[in-house]
Order: C-alpha cells, then structure tokens, then sequence
C-alpha cells in the first residue's frame, strides 16, 4: 500500500510504523509495570480499533468525543477515529456534566470514549442534551458491570470486534488501506474546545495539514527525533497535550509513556526519564517550594551544601548554559556543584535526561526561570494559541531570556495592531470555530490576520514581549502605551514587593501604589535594625520607603530599554498602609488586583499622587478575620522619584 | 464461588455468651450471616459488638453457643484456623506493620498462601520467585483496586489515618477472604474518604462476592450499605432485621436515645 501524501495523522502512524517499526510508541504503567506498545503494534491495534469503530457506525464526518485522563487506548481512539475520517472532539475529565452536556450537544458527537465510570455516569447525566449520541465506549470496566450494556462497550471489545472481522475476511485490510488513503490535507482532524472566561466554550477547527506543517517546524526547531521520550500528564483535552504528546509524537516518532495515575507523575517521571518536558510556571513553582522546604529540614552539612551550589550556579550556571565566557575555576566548581548537587537535584525532580524545557501560559518570574536554567536545565519560554495552533513565538537554544516569550516561529506572519493587539497568521491556524461564523469573525481581522486579545510589542532583537491583556492596556494623555499589569509584574518579581497597583490610564504620567511583602521586609528589617511594632508601621518607615524606591528605580531604568515602555516610567508612587486582601474586595479571590476598585476606594490617594502634595491622611475601613469592622487611619507619604530627571526623561520619550 | 449459591447461610452464632470475669460481654447472641450479604453489627458503644467480631475470628473463646461455619459446627474457632478458611478482618485501631511499605503490608496478607521454605524466600531465585510473581500480581490488582498506586513505596506510618484504613482493607483482600469483618473502617475519616470506603466496600461485595460484616458508627453509612442489620445492646441482641425496620424498632431507639421505649 502506499499512503502517499505525510497529511493526516493515521499515515504518519503507518509511515512510523515502517521507518520505527521495533521501536517503543507507547508505554503505560499498569499493576506496577511499564508495560510498552512499538509502533508496529500501536498500527495493528489502531487498524482493529478503526475497523470496530465503523461497525459499531462510526463514519467520516461524525463527530467522536474523547474523554479522560492520559492513557494509550485515548490517544489511539484519536488515531482511529481520524483514520475513518471522523473527528475527534477532546473534552476535559473534569468538566461538569453540565458543560460537558453543551459540548456534546454542540458538536453532535455520535460515539464518546471515556476512561472510566465517572465519565460514563457524567454522560448518561446530560445524555437528554446530547441526542446524537448512540453509544459510549470505555476504558477501565471497573464499576459498570450493572450497567445497561445496550449502548455502552468497552474499548477491549471494540479493538476484539475489528480484529475478528480482520482475521474472518481479509477484504477488511483493503477497506481500511482505502479509508486512510482518502483522508487529505483539508481534513478536520479535531475540534478542540476552548474554555472561554465569559460565555459558552468554542469549538476550535484545527486543520490536518496545517497540523502537521507546523509541528513540523517545530520538530525541526529543537531537532526531536524517535529517541526523544515524553511523558503525557496535561490534560488530554487542553491544546498543549494534544500538540506535544499526540502530535509531535507522531511527526518525530518519539515514544510517549503514560503515568499509572495523576497522583504518581512525579515518580514515573524519575523512572523514565523524558528528554521533552512542558509546565506552566505554577508546576516549576510547586517543585521549586517542596525542594526549599524540603532542604530547610535536611542536616546542617547537607543545607550547607546546598546553599554554597546553589549561590554558585546562581552566578554561573546560566552564563555556562548559554556558552558566554566564564572563567576556568568557576566552572570547575560548577562541575563539582553538578556532581554533588544540580544533577542530584534534577534527578529527584525527574529532570535529569531533560534536553528542552518549556513554560507558557502566563508570566513566569525571571528568579524562577534563571533557578531551573542555572541547574542546567534548558527551560524555555514560548507563546501560542489553540488559534494558531499553536506557536507564534518561541524560544531557541541560543535565545533565551527571562522576559520575553522569543522570536517569531517560522513562518509565523505577526503585526502590532493601533492598539497594542498582537496579530498572527500561522502555518496551523485554526479554520474557524465549529458552527459559529459570527464568533469566528470576531477573532479575525478583515484581511485574515487572528486576534490575539494580547497586548504586546516586538523588541529591537526582534523577541516578542506579551504586556497584558489588550483590553487593559491604556494610554498617557502623551500617547505613550500604558500596560498596568506589565509594570505591576515587573515590580512584584522584587520578592518585597507583594502586590503593585498602577494607574496611568488618560494621565500625564505613571504612579503606584506598592504593598510590602511582610515576610520578605520583616526579615529586611532585622538584619537591618530596622525596629517597627505593626504593619503599618513598617510599611510607613522612611528606610523601607528607600529600600523600594531602588526596586521602583530599577524597573524604570527596565522600562526605558524599550522605546514601547520607555514612556511609562514610573514618576511618582506610594506604600500602602495595609495589605489588599480580598476580604475588602481589593483583590479577586485568585488574588488578582480590582484595580478600578482600588482606585475608587483609595481616590484620595490616586488624586494624592497626581498633585503637589508628599504625604496624605487617610482613615480606611477594613473587615476582619472574624468578621467584625474597624479602621485604619495612616498618614501615607508619597515618594517622587527624581522629579528633574523625570522631567527630562519624559521630554525625549 | 464455592460450594454453595448465594443467599445460603455462611456463619451462623448460635446462643454465644461471653464474660471476662464477672462482666458479660455478650449473652446468648444468635444471629446468621448469609453469602454474598453486607451484614451490619450496630449498638451503643460497649454493647459488644468487637467482641462479637472477635469470637468470630477466634481471638475471644465464648463460653457457651456454638459457631457454625460453611456447615460445620465449632465451639470455639481459632484466628489461624479462621484465616486459614477464608476469613480476614480489619481492626478497629489500625494493625498495620508501620515500619514497612504498602506494598510490604499487603503482601504479609498473602502468607498464608506461600508455600516456600524459609531458605527459597531467602535466596528469592527460582520456585520461590516464581511463587512471589504469582502473589505479586494479586496484589497489585488490589492496588489499583483500592487506587493506592502512589503511596506503593511509602511506609505505612507516614501515611494519613484514612489511608491506613484503605491498607489496612487491601492487606485484609490480599487473603482472598470468603468473609470479610470489618470493625468500624470509618471512624476517623472526611466525608470524602468515607465516601471512597463505602464505594471499595460496595465494589468489594459486588465485584468479588466476598460476604462482609461490618461494625459501624455511622447510620448514614449503615443504612445505605447493609442488607441486614443486628442491634445489640448491653451484650444482648436486641433487634435483627432489613436497615428500614430497624430505624423504626422501638427498642433500637430506645438504646441509641436512653430514653424509655
């Protein structure tokens, strides 16, 4: 048989099956054991699977959803729902019967393969919104022997049913070598359902061939290939899993292993040792924590140690990984501090055979990154949409720096709208959203270019900054780009600062309100000899003022590196006189600063900033832990950064 | 699953009285439990219902009735004995081996079971790897039946009180038991582990058609999980029937309330 065209994925499995045919495709940890599929035998199953599938209805077009966590028969029911030609629709195990009710009606899906028992009672929940459906087919039987077995299967029998047909009637092959062959370039070859923050989901088309162009480029991007081993623990149904462990898998014919349950991915991790790792910043956090607090409880020789590497690498490890000069007994004792404890490190936190590292998804703190870099993991820092499926910008071996998201990917065509937007077209993009032609013009511009709703500029090296969210971005009454979250962002990866609030919007010019981080400052002040008895005390003190009008400084000279901030340079700010809590609904209760909020509570304070005045008397009701009310009443000072120099700053901006 | 079908009789006590002294634990009790049922033992606290459990399995020798098991009649059972045929338990303040893994614990549960000398275990070659392979597979089948699978490395001392109880009922699966005894294997726990328990409980009786009896505070629990229920008091049994009738039996309420029926 010849398959022609590399356009879906199924012939990418069958290509895989040729070019690696001995080589591992899958594993799973079952009863304790990693148990492995090559990818010749991931082809016989899926070829079974597809065939079973399209007895039991399944035909080209349908609709097929796909939920559950991260397992083998998951990733092949996408195979073998693509081989027939159908679609699979990915949808999130956690999601609530009621939302998974909306997106099983939305796209009338006719089959769903689920994991287990939760999902199948999640289904026959909202089974009354979702009258397309005929039939669910499972995963794990465990719990659902009672059931009414009429349109319920397990995936074991289906794959069972496919193969019995194979074996009875050989014509089935030629059958099957036709229906991968008439899948082509312009298939959808899945609809991935983004959760939206306001309204219902949306059904994102994503298109075979312009899948496979750009995981492509970027295969070719970080040079994977079959050796490469991932583990898949992101959830099935969110873009970023599907586009690492499903497609890039299949375009590189690298090997993915499945965890034995969400609670042992960090142990399986150790055992197989992935050469290929993706976490948002939150996961890099959580590890950086319990590896702290674990060595705050190790013995004194150990915690010595630690902490001498540790300051080493913090002063090398980067520059060493990036192949800028170092000289000769630093990196000695680097390879020493490697020996004793970097690789020790990565290989508890299942790191050690990690050749790229990626994190995306929100702002990740420049300490953070620089940590895991200068251990001498090669983390990276990227940009993408479900849209665009999915990377615009991303970060190369040689080109990594804390604070930007990377270059543009290859042929990734990108502009910076009036507005500040940042606008794309790329090799994958999205055809448009399933079955909603207004939402999809929405997202486009006129002449085809995707909105990002992100607001952001393309520096002079030409990596591209993301701010904020375009929606928020403001301007000075100058017309410099005013981007509150950007500055407040940059001013809290100070660790004494804990929450900044900036205003500027329709203003001559930037101030803030900074929050001191009590922990952080208190610590400060003892070194310091820096005596307070409260809070507000402390926040109030002339010497903490000090200390934050360098860190104020620092990101303003930050700021004026790039002509699109340099504009926004903080003049004038102040340190609050209590920490914004969400009990006062100053902040969301994701800890998120409400800013017009604050700005409406603390007007006197705003208006303090944009007048002659330096300290300001205020009384503010605060609610406490126990419910009752009470006021603070603070004389707050305001600190006016270098006027003159401002002023002339202001001039050439 | 053996001799006999579902819905037979598989233990029976028969006029069981047991004192310590002076003090009687439990006075002419007789009940029945039936195969494949979840048999409940309720009653106020010291009614006597560990006791009950433990003439059951042999640790309290009654002085009076007679056990009778799979058609056999004992006057006393003996706890190797009981193992040995099918029954296992858990207690009521966990028994588990808390220097040793999970892993390690459950596979005590399959001593019984291993037939190689002291010196085959020793060397771990040959017969006896091929027997711990065996023993190994059931249970890591419980393992994942229990989803324990990350805490399979971890010594059972440093685990949360619930997930001692969820050990504490593998290591008690891993002999395979034909009756199972539990004492109170929800006290101490969230609403959340609670929950998980009945589920294993329910998925234990249904799945493996292991005939449990369980000693339980909860009524909640109770109620919704047993076939029958046996109401003891002071020693005595002072009501036997369906979790419905016993709610409304006015001697039950009486006990639980204090109050005069």
């Amino acid at each position: 048989m010849t398959i022609g065209e590399r356009d879906t994925f199924p012939k990418l499995l069958v290509l895989n099956a040729r070019r690696f045919s001995g080589r591992p495709a899958f594993r799973h940890k079952d009863r304790g054991i990693w148990r492995g599929w090559s990818w010749a035998e991931v082809e016989r199953e899926v070829r079974a699977y597809a065939l079973g599938l399209s007895r039991l209805g399944l035909k080209r077009g349908d609709r097929f959803a796909i939920i559950g966590t991260n397992r083998p028969k998951l990733y092949w029911s996408f195979l073998a729902a693509q081989w027939l030609g159908a679609v699979p629709v990915p949808i999130y195990a956690d999601a609530i019967a009621d939302e998974m009710g909306y997106v099983l009606g939305h796209a009338e899906t006719r089959l769903a393969a689920v994991e287990d028992q939760e999902q199948v009672d999640k289904i026959l929940a909202v089974s009354e919104r979702a009258p397309a459906l005929e039939a669910v087919i499972y995963d794990e039987s465990r719990g659902l022997r009672d059931y009414d077995h009429a349109r319920l299967h397990a995936i074991d029998e289906i794959i069972a049913d496919g193969r019995r047909a194979l074996a009875e009637d050989p014509a089935f092959n030629a059958w099957l070598d036709n229906e991968l062959v008439a899948g082509s370039a312009d298939d959808v070859c899945v609809i991935m359902y983004t959760s939206g923050t306001t309204g219902r989901p949306k059904g994102v088309e994503i298109v075979s061939g312009r899948a496979i162009a750009a995981v492509s480029d970027s295969i070719a991007f970080d040079r994977f290939t079959e050796r490469d081993e991932v583990l898949a623990y992101l959830p099935l149904a969110w873009v970023g899993d599907h586009y690492l462990t499903y497609c890039q898998s299949l375009v590189a014919g690298f090997c993915v292993s499945c965890p034995e349950s969400p609670e042992t991915v960090q142990e399986n991790m150790r055992e197989i040792g992935p050469t290929y790792y993706f976490g948002p910043p939150r996961v890099f956090e959580t590890l950086l924590t319990a590896t702290t607090v674990r060595m705050a409880d190790a013995g004194a020789i150990k915690r010595a140690l630690y902490r001498f590497f540790i300051a080493h690498a913090r002063r090398y490890g980067e520059k060493i990984l990036n192949r800028e000069p170092v000289p000769p007994h630093a990196r000695l004792l680097y390879a020493i501090g490697q020996f004793i404890v970097y690789e020790p490190l990565k290989n508890a936190l299942g790191f050690s055979k990690v050749r790229v590292a990626y994190t995306a998804g929100e702002a990740i703190g420049p300490d953070l990154f620089s940590f895991y870099r200068s251990v001498g993991l090669n983390l990276k820092q990227a940009y993408g949409q479900t849209e665009a499926f999915i990377l615009v910008a991303s970060q190369a071996d040689d080109q990594v720096r804390a604070d930007t998201v990377g270059p543009l990917m290859p042929r990734v065509e990108l502009r910076i709208a009036e507005d500040g937007e940042v606008q794309y077209k790329s090799p994958g993009q999205f055809l448009g959203y399933f079955r909603d032609a207004a939402k999809t013009a929405e997202a486009m511009t006129p002449d085809g270019y995707i909105k990002t709703g992100d607001a952001g500029f393309l520096d002079q090296a030409g990596h591209l900054h993301i701010i904020d969210r375009s929606k928020d971005v403001g301007r000075l009454r100058n017309g410099a780009l005013f981007a509150p979250k950007y500055i407040e962002n940059k001013l809290k990866f100070f660790p004494n600062i804990r929450e900044a609030v900036a205003f500027g919007d329709g203003r001559d010019f930037v101030t803030c309100f900074v929050n001191i981080d009590l922990t952080a400052v208190s610590d400060w002040a003892e070194r310091n000899g820096v005596t307070y008895g409260s809070y507000q005390e402390l926040a109030g003190h002339e010497r903490v003022t000090a200390l934050l009008a360098d860190h104020v400084r620092a990101v303003n000279r930050d700021l004026a590196s790039e002509p699109a901030t340099a504009g926004a340079r903080i003049r004038r700010f102040l340190v609050l006189h209590k920490e914004l809590d969400a009990d006062d609904g100053e902040l969301t209760r994701t800890q998120k600063v409400r800013r017009r909020f604050i700005a409406e509570r603390y007007a006197r304070l705003v208006d303090a900033l944009y007048s002659d005045v330096d300290t300001v008397d205020i009384a503010t009701e605060v609610m406490f832990d126990d419910g009752r009310k009470g006021t603070i009443a603070a004389r707050v000072k305001i600190c006016d950064l270098a006027p003159a120099a401002a002023a002339s700053e202001l001039v050439d901006a | 699953m053996t001799e006999a079908a579902a819905g037979d009789t598989l233990l029976a006590v028969e006029g069981i009285s047991l004192q310590f002294g002076g003090v009687t634990a439990l006075s002419d009790v007789s009940f029945d439990i039936k195969r494949g049922e979840i048999r409940a033992i309720i009653g106020p606290n010291g009614a006597g219902k560990t006791s009950m459990l433990n003439v059951i399995n042999g640790f309290y020798h009654p002085q009076r009735g007679a056990i009778r098991f799979r058609g056999r009649d004992f006057s006393r059972m003996h706890p190797g004995f009981a193992a040995r045929n099918g029954i296992a338990r858990t207690f009521q303040n966990v028994a588990l081996f808390r220097g040793m893994t999970t892993l390690d614990n459950l596979m005590t549960g399959r001593a019984l079971k291993m037939h190689r000398g002291f010196l085959w275990q020793l060397l771990r070659y040959g017969p006896a790897m091929d027997e711990e392979i065996v023993h190994r597979r059931v249970v890591e089948d419980i393992i994942d039946f229990l989803e324990i699978e990350a805490i399979r490395r971890v010594p059972v001392g440093r685990l949360p009180y619930g997930l001692q109880k969820r050990v504490e009922l593998g290591r008690a699966l891993a002999m395979e038991p034909e009756l199972l005894l539990l004492d109170e294997p929800m006290t101490g726990m969230n609403l959340e582990e609670k929950e998980d328990m009945c589920r294993f409980i329910l998925e234990v009786n249904v799945q493996f058609g292991t005939t449990i009896a369980l000693i339980e505070h909860d009524m909640g629990v109770v109620m919704d999980l047993s076939n029958r229920v046996v109401v003891l008091d002071y020693g005595r049994k002072i009501a036997d029937d369906v979790p419905a009738a016993v709610k409304q039996d006015a001697a039950v309420i009486a006990a639980y309330l204090g109050v005069a029926a």
